[in-house]
């Protein structure tokens, strides 16, 4: 326990000395929020789509695109302990892999409590507040929490079976086509490209964004809800297992 | 069980669709030993440092370090011994303090324990005053010195050193050289220390192994190393230097040529020092006017050429493959 | 200075630029794929705002979302290119190029010659993805020149911005401070909306953001119905004049600094 509390300890110190990494992951989605929001609030007025704000429908894309950023911050920062030697270092103590397993989550998690935490505030101050009340706010950083875990391990995961930056840098027009091939930004029954509308329908990002906007729109939708935590707790537990397998092979000791 | 602090039978690695990075080494460190591993770039020096660490697990052979077999227990090995690898292996977030604080946390120590540990490691590598600055600006030696400190928090018996020196200013270089010497000659620590630095190997081994194309070549004290080739190099240099070529035929006369400085000629005796006069004698007799005569004592580089025929400080082999 | 000197340099890292791009897959593929992806995105995900009243518009959102694109690829076509030359000073390659070129604006001349190239394979690329995809263009010979002119003027306009900065800066800090302005420049304009369609500060920024005249009329050379050509085109040609005088004082400092 104490070894992953000290891990973690590192994981969020070094998160938070780097302020390169974590204001672009906050300013950069609010901007494109506020881009969109204002360049496509006209669309309100298609039939059936479910609120007259176009903000309160797209408050939800900065939760993704932060939890993106998260797995850029994991990869990046796992790939340089890789590439430094350090978790060679770390391998060489009684460390358990299991303890910087969980120590890395911990760094992870504390970018995102600060990217929900912004994110729910600015949807408050500038939007229609959380249909979902006080009640709605723990839910909505579960969640919120729960998808920058899912992206974060798939980051810590590519560092750790390709030992290199660049390759996590690589990755992001993946993620990048995740987000956009999604119900990002019309809802799916809005969506008139049959092939669009299906590509949206199969992908996880749809529900995970679907699930955080029902809290500020509806109020409380138990099936958005459910589907939004199944995707997200989905592929978090298939990252968290893949990345420990690759850390397995990565901190080869005898 | 070995009584060795380091034993080696056959020890190999093999990568894929690569060399043998390491093949076949036999080697024995007895316990307070300063041991020198001396070979070029791309030898096998880190390699055989990543097996005896427990990194990576041999292709074939065994190796025991203090006592205990590498692969069968590797939590015992690592237990007795610390490393300061190749990389500095330092993140650029966190302060020396932070690190030492972690490292003494993953070995096992609390509270005051703990503390007083840092404290006296950072003391002892002369980063007292920097113990509060992110490591992401230290200088190289900076780097080295706390690197050191963590081998040490849990006062191993057995330190391995990879190329602990490579890019160090020379006043670090030497702060280092200090802190190896005293490890060894006050604490007993058997230290493994590997180096493509001939001068770091002489002054600091009580024993060297060379190793190239990764073979251990040669093995014993510097001085029984030297002694083996036994015979010196003299080195002329013409006052006119149209008159090279000459020089270096009279010169041929008196042994194989061996490298020299680009306006002299060289070679290694075959007689000894009993045979300068007579280069001297011969020279004259070609009326060639010298400016300068120097006889030098062999060095670790005439041992490594006369082993492999080639120049350690002029070799430049292929990298070795990532252990990792 | 001769003439030669300047054709035979401009020519010379013309060559090397583009030889690069073509074959670093982590050069050209982004290159090739982001625009790809904004318009499959755009197109296929927000299709239907075109039945949304007062979207008028004589061709499908296909066409209407490719008029966007099509400056976005030659726009950041501008862009990477000045990342290059960022790339380049950092390398430490640029400044062999300072010490041996003859005639230093050749050099300028050849990073917008690889500008070029680079911007036209892309809109290739895209114009065939796009006319698979259902673009519909009823303009004829002299709309699709306009088009293209005015297209390849902007990736102009981008490349000496970009060039201006990298040279002045001579490191890869450069790139946010290139990049950043060119996607503020793309985005606050009637990307996905008509302008009258456009609200709160967009609508604003719109309203002074040049590209937004642009945009208009390439979308109307598209439909064969350009409007405010003479204006675009005066307004894009006092962009390349005022970054022609921005790469040239960024020259100037990186001769000072080689």
């Amino acid at each position: 326990m104490r070894q992953v509390l000290l891990l973690a300890q590192r994981s969020v110190i070094r998160t938070l000395r780097q302020p390169a990494m974590v204001f672009p992951s906050v300013f950069f989605p609010l901007l494109l929020l506020s881009i969109n929001s204002s360049g496509l609030n006209s669309a309100t007025r298609l039939p059936g789509f479910p609120t007259d704000s176009y903000f309160q429908f797209a408050i939800a894309i900065p939760f993704i695109q932060g939890a993106l950023f998260s797995a850029m911050s994991a990869g990046t920062n796992v790939a340089n302990d890789i590439e430094t030697g350090f978790l060679n270092r770390l391998s060489l103590t009684p460390l358990r892999r299991v303890a910087l397993m969980l120590g890395q989550l911990t760094g992870i998690l504390a970018l995102g409590l600060i990217q929900a935490a912004t994110f729910l505030l600015v949807g408050i101050a500038f939007g229609d507040g959380l249909a979902a009340g006080l009640g709605g706010v723990p839910v909505l950083i579960l969640l919120s929490l729960t998808i920058s875990l899912a992206f974060g391990c798939i980051g810590a995961w590519v560092a750790l079976r390709t030992g290199n930056g660049e390759a996590v840098q690589g990755v992001f027009p993946l993620f990048f086509a995740a987000l956009f091939l999604s119900s990002m930004s019309l809802p799916r029954d809005l969506i008139e490209t049959d092939w669009y509308r299906t590509v949206a329908t199969y992908n996880p990002v749809s529900y995970m964004l679907e699930g955080i906007r029902s809290l500020f729109i509806v109020g409380w939708d138990a099936e958005a809800l459910a589907l939004g935590f199944a995707c997200a707790g989905g592929v978090a537990a298939i990252a968290i297992t893949a990345s420990s397998m690759a850390l397995r092979t990565r901190m080869v000791r005898t | 069980m070995s009584d060795a602090a380091i034993e080696t039978q056959g020890l190999v690695r093999e990568f894929k669709k690569g060399p043998r990075a390491v093949d076949g080494i036999d080697l024995r460190v007895e316990p307070g030993e300063v041991y020198g591993f001396l070979g070029p770039n791309g030898a096998g020096k880190s390699t055989t440092v990543h097996m005896l660490t427990t990194l990576l697990p041999p292709t074939s052979g065994r190796a025991w370090v203090a006592g205990h077999d590498v692969v069968e227990d590797g939590a015992a090995v690592r237990a007795t011994i610390g490393a300061a690898l190749q990389d500095a292996a330092l993140d650029p977030f966190l302060t020396a303090r932070e690190h030492l604080r972690l490292q003494t946390a993953l070995h096992g120590m609390t509270g005051a324990e703990a503390r007083e540990r840092s404290n006296q490691l950072l003391e002892r590598v002369g980063l007292v005053n920097a113990a509060d600055r992110r490591v992401g600006g230290y200088s190289g030696g900076m780097r080295r010195r706390l690197d050191l400190a963590l081998a040490l928090v849990h006062r191993p018996r057995i330190l391995f050193l990879d190329e602990p020196t490579t890019g160090l200013d020379v006043q670090s270089r030497s702060a280092l050289w200090e802190e190896v010497q005293r490890l060894a000659a006050d604490r007993g620590v058997t230290v493994f220390l590997t180096t493509q630095y001939l001068e770091e190997a002489d002054v600091l081994a009580d024993r060297i192994g060379i190793i190239d194309r990764g073979q251990i070549v040669a093995e014993g004290t510097p001085e029984a190393l030297k002694d083996e080739i036994g015979r010196p190099t003299v080195e002329a240099t013409p006052q006119d230097p149209a008159d090279l070529g000459r020089t270096r035929e009279v010169l041929a006369r008196f042994g194989e040529p061996v490298p020299g400085s680009p306006k002299g000629a060289a070679v290694r005796l075959g007689g000894g020092d009993a045979d300068l006069a007579d280069v001297v004698r011969a020279l004259d007799a070609e009326s060639i006017e010298i400016e300068e005569l120097q006889l030098h004592a062999p060095t670790l580089d005439d041992v490594f050429l006369a082993k492999t025929g080639r120049s350690l400080e002029g070799e430049a082999a292929p990298a070795e493959p990532a252990p990792a | 200075m001769s003439r030669g000197s300047f054709t035979s340099v401009a020519r010379a890292l013309a060559w090397r630029n583009i030889h690069n791009w073509f074959t670093n897959p982590t050069l050209i593929v982004p290159s090739l794929l982001f625009p790809l992806f904004f318009f499959t995105a755009f197109a296929g995900g927000l299709s239907r705002v075109d039945s949304i009243p007062g979207f008028d518009y004589a061709a499908n959102y296909t066409t209407w979302i490719y008029g966007f694109v099509l400056l976005q690829a030659a726009t950041f076509g501008g862009v990477f290119t000045g990342f290059s030359v960022a790339r380049d000073f950092e390398s430490g390659f640029a400044r062999r190029l300072m010490l041996g070129a003859v005639n230093r604006g050749g050099i300028v001349a050849g990073y917008w010659l690889s500008a070029l190239v680079r911007a036209a394979t892309t809109i290739t690329v895209v114009t065939i993805v796009a006319l698979i995809a259902g673009l519909q263009v009823t303009g004829g010979g002299i709309d699709l020149i306009g088009l293209y002119v005015l297209a390849f003027l902007l990736n102009t306009v981008a490349m000496l911005f970009g060039t201006g900065v990298a040279m002045r800066l001579r490191t890869m800090q450069a790139g946010p401070l290139i990049q950043t302005p060119a996607f503020l420049l793309l985005f606050l304009a009637p990307v996905w909306l008509p302008y009258d369609l456009l609200t709160g500060w967009v609508h604003a920024a719109a309203a002074v953001n040049p590209l937004t005249l642009v945009l208009d009329t390439e979308r109307g050379f598209l439909v064969g119905d350009p409007t405010k050509v003479l204006p675009a085109f005066l307004v894009v040609l006092l962009l390349v004049a005022l970054t022609i005088l921005w790469s040239r004082g960024g020259l100037r400092s990186a001769e000072r600094a080689a």
